[in-house]
């Protein structure tokens, strides 16, 4: 019986040792570098766990043959398999990570300050530009890269600097880049401090990025708040009709913290939900990262793309509020459109101290939460137009 | 002699107090720095001048507009 005793040495791969440095790299980025170690560790280390050999973690069944990798449209069969399968091919986990991030999302700058929506429309530029551009690319190299229509739209959501967003969009439309998306969406959220900076410098004058805005923003009521995620649930979903898992969540999540009847869920869906669906998330994206899925081309372009994308998202950000101020009165610092790449809450972090370096009066940060938060609208707004045109 | 009322630009609670009454600062140093959405902010001096009517404590919570000092320069 001892000769049927294996270990996993003998199926030790290149590719599996690859991705023992890129899991160990992650966990080095989460833990001595700090960068978004919430979703780093879980993911570096299911890359560890699942590129060990003959662990069986993610096996699915395929008309009766078992697959030690996960196949879309297979049946799992064994836990990390089962949780990604029916957490995220469902749908389940970044959905209601919405639900979450309604509950911890502050609507109030966004009503006090409307105009600030469409910054953080004005960011989804990005997400375009990556579209056409990996569009573009994987027509002309058909021989390297399988990257069609709906993969060009899952790599272009990046941009949007929204991991949930990302995660969700590229279930649907590129299933496949899935663990590629989700670590290139989160690492270049963590490096927003290292991106945004020189696009915004590059583009503004230090005169702009001086300009100073008035602290006290109106004070918004009760009522308006509550109202607010009811009235922005029915426009936008009614508009992108594909948009309402997302926005119907994070809406729901919003009204359960304004609603003031409801702390005992919206405390839960803030905090103990968001955490069991964060580990839940990282750990199975981390698990889907296996040599086969990850070793690829397109996971390449997925990175290239992206930084891209959140670059482009920046610079457009910053133009649209310089393009904003020759026609209003009352001028807005240009630095604020940067907020609206969601990166909640690292991008209005960015803002607020730039706004201090050129001008010790400012304080920005309540002023870039509200590009901030409609750039997380925005995202999931663009992801449905995306899923109502491709999905 | 100008005075120049430094007042919160928002609402948080304070971490530490950089300076006291009688200090002289430069424009753009840190007079105090105010927890606020879970992000640690200092707040700078507007203006380089004497430090005057500061009463902060570490732990305390602020509105916006309250009063941080008055400097005179």
């Amino acid at each position: 019986m001892f000769s049927m005793f294996e270990t996993g040495f003998a199926g030790l791969t290149w590719g599996s040792v690859v991705m023992f440095a890129i899991g160990g790299l992650l966990l080095y980025l989460g833990i001595a570098k700090k960068m978004e170690p919430l979703l780093l560790v879980p993911i570096g280390f299911g890359v560890i766990l699942v590129n060990l050999p003959f662990g069986g973690l993610m096996e699915t069944i395929v008309q009766g043959r078992v697959y030690e990798a996960y196949v879309v449209g297979g049946e799992p069969a064994a836990i990390m398999s089962r949780v990604f399968h029916y957490g995220l091919t469902w749908e389940v986990i970044p959905v209601f990570i919405f639900l979450g991030l309604g509950a911890m999302t502050d609507f109030g700058p966004v009503i006090a300050n409307p105009k600030t929506l469409i910054l953080g429309a004005g960011a989804q530029f990005g997400v375009y530009f990556a579209f056409f551009v990996a569009l573009l690319i994987g027509s002309a190299l058909p021989d390297v890269l399988q990257v069609g229509i709906k993969e060009a739209a899952a790599i272009g959501i990046i941009g949007g600097a929204d991991g949930p967003t990302a995660i969700y969009a590229a279930n649907r439309l590129a299933p496949y880049l899935i663990g590629a998306i989700a670590v290139a969406a989160y690492t270049y959220m963590a490096m927003v401090p290292i991106i945004q900076p020189p696009i915004i410098k590059l583009l503004t004058s230090e005169k702009e990025r001086a300009i100073y805005m008035k602290p006290q923003l109106r004070e918004v009521s009760k009522t308006e708040k509550i109202l607010f995620p009811l009235v922005a649930a029915i426009i936008i979903i009614l508009l992108v009709p594909k948009s309402a898992p997302l926005i119907g969540m994070f809406m729901f999540g919003n009204l359960l913290r304004e609603s003031g009847v409801t702390d005992r869920l919206a405390n839960t869906a803030a905090n103990a939900l968001m955490n069991v669906l964060t580990i839940l998330l990282g750990l199975s994206v981390g698990c889907f990262m296996s040599a086969e899925y990850f070793l690829k081309p397109e996971s390449l372009l997925v990175f290239a793309l992206g930084i891209m994308a959140f670059a482009t998202s920046t610079a457009f950000g910053v133009l649209l509020a310089k393009f904003m101020n020759l026609f209003s009165k009352e001028k807005i610092n240009p630095i604020i459109g940067a907020a609206g790449v969601s990166a909640v809450p690292m991008a209005a972090r960015v803002v607020q101290k730039m706004g201090q370096q050129a001008n010790p009066r400012n304080f920005l940060l309540m002023h870039a939460m509200g590009p901030n938060i409609a750039g997380v609208i925005g995202t999931a707004t663009a992801a449905g137009i995306f899923l109502g045109m491709l999905g | 002699m100008a005075q120049e009322k430094v007042e919160f630009p928002i609402a948080g609670r304070i971490v530490s107090v950089a300076v006291k009454g009688g200090d002289v600062v430069e424009e753009g140093d840190a007079l105090c720095v105010l927890e606020s959405m879970k992000m640690e902010n200092p707040i700078l001096a507007p203006v380089g001048g004497l430090v005057t009517n500061i009463n902060l404590a570490p732990g305390q919570t602020v509105v916006t507009g309250e009063l941080i000092t008055i400097i005179e320069y």
